[in-house]
């Protein structure tokens, strides 16, 4: 068993906002790497191409940028290749998109969990967060081949990399936090998620660079989190000039925000999931 | 204090449900309330309120003023009709939901076992499922690792550790699902109706796997409509009725205190059957929908001793029913089969249309001791194969003592008063 703190628990009605219980969350960090776990393993069951759906699904939306906005938009690329351009903020948005999928699905996909067994409720959402990190390195893999093809190498500015990939976590959970838990009510959520990340796709820089905005917008432009993420790796990996400075700070100080604030939302509308999922 | 593992001081549960007002609306109600209501819903939505408050004023108590406390190392069985709380009780204590109003305090590390196989993956193999169940039960990985053979003993299913559990029969699924549940080692148990699963013969494991934790000193509340089970296994019960504690006592003066209160009413629905029914597939050919003794004026007549009576079950044939058995156990309190009738012993079978038939099993002068007796009625139509349906642990009738025998009250010897005998004095 896990062991509680004191060995005394109360139960008893919760009123307002409740603390995050982070230290309870720690000691079931094992069932958290389980819950991910079974995701990873589970995804690509009975399915023909199994894990190769990680790598499709970006890199055929690459293609199409690249036919539609590269070659007959002719969309500036910032003096990259567009198709590395593109692939290059693919691959963190893909994570960021099936994160936010997925960790609003949890809830309700665990529903069963959730009416019959107690465990810290945050550990669903994070756990089906954290299990998108396998089909980002096949992905990641994917890109360090292309770089390869087309001569590029990354610069020093790669040491930010995990940092980068963090804030795509903190983003993608974050929201993922908010719909969870509203989902657990309105299923509406269910219906809204494929046309909000479908809307986010193209309020990110992903097709087009941020580059086309002068300061200070470029820099407000750093409120949508993943444009810090999608800047950050392209100037980390393809050596983009264009280092994202205050974006990244904008686009972390929401990021956190929306983290803690989803975490807080989560705990507070935590007490009646078993009730109304 | 240290003695005390748990205690509860009024706790309270509130539940809304969806009974809409139906008075008289005009239209023009009914469009300001489609605009309005998004709104409001929206504003319950970021103050935590459940979903539709607005819409449902109309609630329920499931629990209500509940208090009580459990000592360290009591086993304590909690009784009760369908909606009365157990459930919810059970609920509140392992914090998967919270009480309205009033609270409890656990004094140890607490273990729930509400559903067997909760969480269970049909895609992961058994051996998979094992580390994701005990880590959802609460298990650390090195406990599971170390008790994961005896896990797989218990459950008898090493050959198909490594096969995914969707392959597995149903009986096999819920023997793992068990066997995990059974290993955990919380100083507080708290066990939900999880007894009505498999067949018998993994039923009486299952008992003596918590009969253990009973002897290892371990603090047990157990929920049961079985009878027989409670009696075993606990030495005081809690009565819950309507969400409010009826009784809190000895076993024995709890359970008959239970079975008078709804031996009054009238003849079970078929809900009330559904309660003790095993866990069968819903596509079965045949199904026990109603029993009853005599006539259908009280749930659980009382029967004079040794007097002619009659049983008679309610079947729903779905599918023809071709010389199928009729089984009919009654066991008395303490789960020990009494008397066994077998259709096929008597040249009877069961040859039925599609539709619901009624059979009656007329029984004469069986001279069973005073007290309650439980049925096990299951249909089968081949030896070899499971029942179509079995009903477990009805409540049936009760003997009456008549004068006929000095009787102690509760006396735990034997079921069959036998009188003709002839007593002599040979030497």
């Amino acid at each position: 068993m896990v062991p509680s703190d004191s060995h005394v628990i109360v139960v008893k009605p919760s009123k307002g906002w409740i603390s995050l219980k982070l230290k309870e969350l720690w000691e079931y960090r094992e069932l958290l790497y389980f819950m991910a776990w079974r995701d990873i393993k589970v995804r690509y069951k009975q399915t023909v191409l199994g894990a190769a759906w990680a790598i499709i699904q970006p890199f055929f939306t690459m293609v199409v940028f690249s036919i539609f906005f590269g070659k007959l938009a002719g969309v500036p690329s910032d003096g990259l290749p567009y198709p590395i351009f593109a692939y290059a903020a693919l691959v963190p948005w893909t994570f960021f998109a099936n994160g936010l999928n997925q960790s609003s699905n949890s809830l309700v996909g665990n529903a069963n969990l959730i009416k019959k067994v107690y465990f810290p409720r945050l550990v669903v959402p994070i756990s089906s967060v954290i299990s998108g990190l396998v089909d980002f390195v096949l992905a990641f893999i994917v890109l360090l081949g292309m770089m390869l093809v087309y001569g590029i190498f990354p610069t020093i500015n790669i040491v930010w990399l995990p940092f980068l990939l963090l804030l795509t976590l903190v983003s993608g959970l974050g929201v993922g936090l908010w719909l969870s838990a509203m989902n657990v009510q309105f299923r509406d959520v269910r219906y809204t998620v494929p046309f909000l990340t479908q809307f986010w796709l193209f309020a990110t820089p992903i097709a087009y660079p941020s580059s086309l905005l002068s300061e200070p917008w470029r820099t407000i432009y750093g409120i949508n989190p993943m444009v810090g993420v999608v800047e950050g790796f392209r100037w980390a990996l393809l050596g983009a000039d264009t280092a994202p400075g205050p974006i990244i700070i904008v686009s972390s100080l929401v990021a956190l925000g929306l983290l803690v604030g989803g975490g807080f939302y989560f705990r507070r509308m935590e007490k009646t999931f078993a009730d109304v999922i | 204090m240290r003695d005390i593992a748990i205690r509860t001081d009024g706790l309270s549960k509130q539940y809304r449900i969806g009974i809409r007002h139906n008075g008289y609306r005009t239209l023009r109600d009914t469009l300001t309330d489609a605009f309005a209501a998004p709104f409001r819903r929206a504003r319950r939505l970021f103050r935590g309120q459940p979903y539709g408050a607005a819409d449902m004023n109309e609630t329920i108590w499931a629990l209500k003023d509940v208090s009580f406390e459990i000592k360290r190392g009591e086993v304590v069985g909690v009784i009760g009709k369908n909606g009365a709380g157990k459930t919810t009780l059970l609920k509140i204590l392992s914090r998967i939901t919270e009480p309205t109003k009033g609270q409890a305090e656990i004094y140890g590390r607490v273990g729930s076992l509400l559903e067997v196989g909760t969480g269970f993956h049909p895609e992961l193999t058994g051996r998979e499922n094992i580390y994701l169940n005990g880590a959802i039960l609460g298990m650390r990985k090195a406990e599971i690792e170390q008790k994961f053979d005896e896990i797989v003993d218990f459950a008898e299913i090493e050959k198909f550790i490594d096969t995914p559990v969707k392959h597995y029969s149903s009986g096999m699924y819920v023997r793992l699902a068990f066997a995990v549940a059974a290993h955990l080692e919380p100083e507080i148990l708290l066990v939900d109706e999880v007894l009505a699963v498999g067949d018998a013969a993994f039923q009486r494991k299952c008992l003596g796997k918590i009969g253990d934790v009973v002897k290892e000193g371990r603090t047990v509340l157990f929920v049961s409509h079985n009878m027989g089970a409670i009696h075993s296994l606990t030495k005081s019960c809690i009565y819950l009725k309507s969400g409010r504690i009826e009784g809190h006592a000895k076993t024995q003066q709890i359970i008959n205190q239970y079975l008078d209160d709804i031996s009054e009413q009238r003849i079970n629905a078929r809900a009330e059957v559904d309660f003790y029914r095993r866990d069968i597939q819903s596509s079965s050919p045949a199904r026990l929908t109603r029993i009853w003794v005599n006539d259908q004026t009280k749930a659980i007549p009382t029967l004079e001793m040794g007097a002619d009576f009659s049983i008679f079950v309610e079947i729903e044939v779905r599918e023809q029913l071709k010389r199928a058995n009729l089984t009919v156990v009654l066991k008395d309190i303490q789960g020990r089969r009494a008397a066994l009738f077998f259709s096929w012993d008597n040249d009877f079978s069961l040859s039925l249309e599609v539709g619901i038939h009624v059979v009656e099993l007329g029984i004469d002068g069986l001279p069973l001791t005073p007290g309650h007796y439980f049925v096990d009625i299951g249909v089968n139509q081949s030896p070899n194969a499971a029942a179509y349906d079995v009903i477990q642990d009805l409540p049936l009738f009760e003997i009456a003592e008549k004068g006929k025998i000095i009787h102690w009250h509760d006396r735990p010897w034997g079921s069959v008063h036998w009188n003709k005998v002839c007593w002599k004095v040979v030497s």
